[in-house]
């Protein structure tokens, strides 16, 4: 017997290095795996920033436009729809630079300024009418490529035949930093416009309210419907072969690519429904039923998770079959359920494919005001603007990019706040 | 001991109509009870369809006859006839699975909430049949109420585990009236010194003893007429034991208790009757003296004396 006891324990201890050996392994693999992960992260987020930084702010070139009537109203009576305010920003910019002469040249000049300039003296002229006939010093949104060439994205030391930009121009842009006429500032414009061809002019807003819009629809119904059939699956539903059919099918459902979703939102709202194309009310239609599963799935587990001496707690004291749902396992499962509807949102806010099925793809200047608008969404807004080929798109690209994960940290963010402020300790 | 049996199979063949129902096991009872009747010391050994003891009591309030429990093909229960007199206290003992906690939930129809229960049999509360189609289960709860193995409150307020049962019934006319009942059920559980300058603190904030005794108060809150309590100290320490136990006496007053425990000591000093539950069957009952000094059967002097279980 203590020969025996001996052997085992010298069995054991010569197998201890090896255990250590293999924990030691294993450690090193998760930290390497680890560290792999945040590393992507970080040149994914580095990158993301450095590019999309320069975004949130626009050069401005300082001019002094002379409201002149002759040329805003040649005929004598002034039509603001249709006076030449673009004649305005040409000659404040030729009077900026006299020496410029020759149409070529000029015509260059004139392309250092946006198209914004000419619609920016009309709102000024709109909302002061006796600025007619005086001096005004204005600034004016310089155009994508003198602010590509200001913000370093040009580089002036290639041949000039192969930037958007010409040695002239260059000089002019230098004249005009030397007296103080130009300067970068932040760019309104990304949050307060819809899209356009002009990258100073393209903003997000429209995409941010199509998706807005989207969302609401989206939880409207996917919360009400995913939080009911849940509570029905697993509280009221006799388990049958019916039953354990629909949880398959749910569970399948939420593995279903999103592209599929979209095609059944084309066939069923739009092409049967007759709901009209490229509306928030029809993508968040199509966003609902693919969070649907995610809501239902996350819901169920939630509730399964309510302890059952709860239940039976609440049975024994004869509490009605709705009366423990509603005052018991409800309570205790909502910050779960929740948790998961922002979860399923936030995959809705960044889910692009399917919207491309149901016209949400469509290049719209007017920012949506309502469900039945026209409307793009962050993520395919983040796909046009990546399919176009102007330089200055590819910053507001990676600046949409940083808003469209801004919103989604703040909603994970959110069901972090939620579920901790709402658990119950049992 | 000889005699009481012999009285006891006296007093049966005395009315045999009234066993009519059972005639086809009647010889099978027989053999073993004569058997003790003429070799006193030896007791009954096989496993029988019959109960040793006396099932029936006197004014009884809880009647439960031939009671079945299937749990889809598992025969959880098999023919129990017991009755509960008002106001007794009745422990149910016997080894881990023999149905015992199964045939409690069978009063307060518990098991209606496991999909593949079936109850065959009777049972009646107050000649009531509570698996009368007429009869919901929300109401029969009201009246036989429960407390379980683990402390359960609600994760609510003290004050508002109390008053849970008496506001979905709607016993309580007012805020003040309310008030009244949860204070008074308090007291009766033992627990209002303790917790009345604290009620809006959580019920779960408590410890052990005092949440098992939270729930006590929670039950007899509705004012129910029988409680049931499934091993309600397995998870106390003895002292937390000891308060709930002189609860149970105390309320054995005014309630009808049947209690389910593995603690032979428990069942002595709790219970006025025993009863001796064996894979499914009820193997015998009777006073609580009578099975700790003299049991009836090899299987429940086993069970007792430590060797099984």
């Amino acid at each position: 017997m203590t020969a025996n006891r001996k052997n085992s324990r010298e069995i054991v201890e010569a197998g201890l290095a090896r255990r250590r050996r293999k924990e030691a392994t294993f450690r090193a693999t998760g930290m390497l795996a680890t560290a792999v992960g945040v590393i992507f992260l970080g040149v994914f987020f580095g990158t993301l920033v450095m590019q999309g930084a320069s975004a949130f702010k626009q050069t401005f070139i300082k001019l002094d436009v002379e409201m002149s009537e002759s040329v805003l109203a040649p005929d004598g009576d002034l039509d603001l729809a249709y006076a030449d305010f673009d004649g305005l920003v040409r000659d404040a910019l030729r009077r900026g630079f006299p020496a410029v002469s020759g149409r070529k040249e000029r015509r260059e000049l004139y392309r250092l300024v946006s198209v914004a300039a000419g619609y920016q003296l009309r709102d000024e002229l709109t909302s002061d009418p006796s600025l007619l006939g005086s001096t005004i010093t204005i600034w004016v949104p310089a155009s994508s490529n003198v602010d590509m060439l200001v913000k370093g994205n040009i580089d002036p030391a290639i041949d000039e035949s192969l930037r958007p930009i010409s040695d002239a121009q260059a000089g002019w842009i230098e004249s005009l930093q030397q007296a103080d006429r130009l300067e970068t500032r932040f760019n309104k414009a990304l949050f307060t416009n819809g899209d356009s061809r002009e990258p100073e002019l393209a903003g997000i807003k429209g995409a941010l309210m199509g998706s807005f819009y989207m969302l609401v629809v989206t939880v409207a119904l996917a919360f009400p419907i995913g939080v009911a059939a849940a509570i029905y699956l697993e509280e009221f539903a006799p388990r049958s072969r019916w039953s354990d059919l629909i949880e398959v099918n749910i569970n399948n459902l939420a593995a279903v690519p999103s592209i599929v979703f979209g095609l059944l939102g084309l066939a069923v709202f739009i092409n049967w429904m007759a709901l009209p194309r490229s509306a928030p009310l029809v993508g968040g239609l199509v966003l609902s039923l693919l969070t649907l599963p995610v809501i239902i799935i996350a819901s169920r587990a939630a509730i399964q998770a309510v302890p059952p001496s709860i239940r039976e707690a609440a049975l024994s004291l004869g509490a009605s079959k709705m009366q423990v749902v509603f005052h018991h396992v409800l309570p205790l499962a909502l910050p779960g359920m929740l948790t998961g509807t922002i979860i399923g949102m936030s995959r809705a806010l960044g889910e692009s494919a399917p919207l491309l099925m149901i016209g949400m793809v469509a290049f719209i200047v007017d920012v949506p005001g309502g469900f039945t608008d026209p409307a793009t969404a962050l993520p395919v807004q983040v796909y046009l603007w990546a399919d176009s080929p102007e330089r200055a798109f590819a910053e507001r690209t990676s600046a949409a990019i940083i808003v469209l994960l801004g919103f989604l940290l703040i909603m994970n963010l959110a069901a972090v706040i939620i579920r901790k402020r709402m658990e119950r300790k049992w | 001991m000889a005699g009481m049996t012999e009285m006891k199979i006296t007093e049966e063949e005395a009315m045999p109509e009234a066993r009519s129902a059972d005639s086809a096991v009647e010889p099978a009872r027989h053999r073993p009870m004569g058997a003790t009747a003429r070799k006193a010391v030896e007791r009954v050994t096989e496993l029988g369809e019959q109960t040793v003891g006396e099932v029936r009591c006197e004014n009884p309030f809880i009647v439960t006859e031939n009671v079945d429990v299937y749990y889809g093909d598992n025969h959880a229960i098999q023919n129990v006839t017991l009755e509960i007199g008002k106001s007794e206290v009745i422990a149910l003992i016997g080894p881990s699975g023999c149905g015992k906690s199964t045939y409690l939930r069978c009063l307060n129809r518990m098991n209606d909430s496991i999909e593949s229960a079936r109850v065959t049999g009777k049972i009646a509360l107050d000649g009531q049949d509570i698996y009368g189609s007429d009869l919901d289960p929300v109401a029969l709860r009201a009246r036989v109420g429960m407390v379980f193995q683990k402390p359960n409150p609600f994760p609510k307020s003290i004050y508002d585990n109390v008053a849970y049962g008496p506001r979905i019934h709607g016993l309580a006319a007012d805020r003040a009236e309310l008030d009244d009942i949860v204070h008074t059920s308090l007291d009766r559980a033992g627990l209002l010194k303790e917790v009345k300058d604290r009620m809006d603190e959580p019920g779960t904030g408590l410890s052990g003893g005092q949440q098992q005794r939270l729930c006590i108060a929670r039950t007899i809150a509705v004012n129910p007429e029988v409680i049931l309590m499934d091993e309600p100290c397995s998870a106390l320490d003895p002292i937390a034991t000891a308060r709930i136990e002189d609860l149970i006496d105390e309320l054995s007053q005014d309630y009808a208790i049947v209690i389910v425990t593995h603690s032979m000591q428990q069942a002595a000093r709790v219970s006025k009757r025993v009863a001796y539950f064996h894979l499914g069957r009820l193997v015998e009952v009777d006073e609580t003296d009578k099975i700790f000094t003299n049991p009836r059967h090899k299987l429940t002097e086993d069970y007792i004396t430590g060797r099984i279980g």
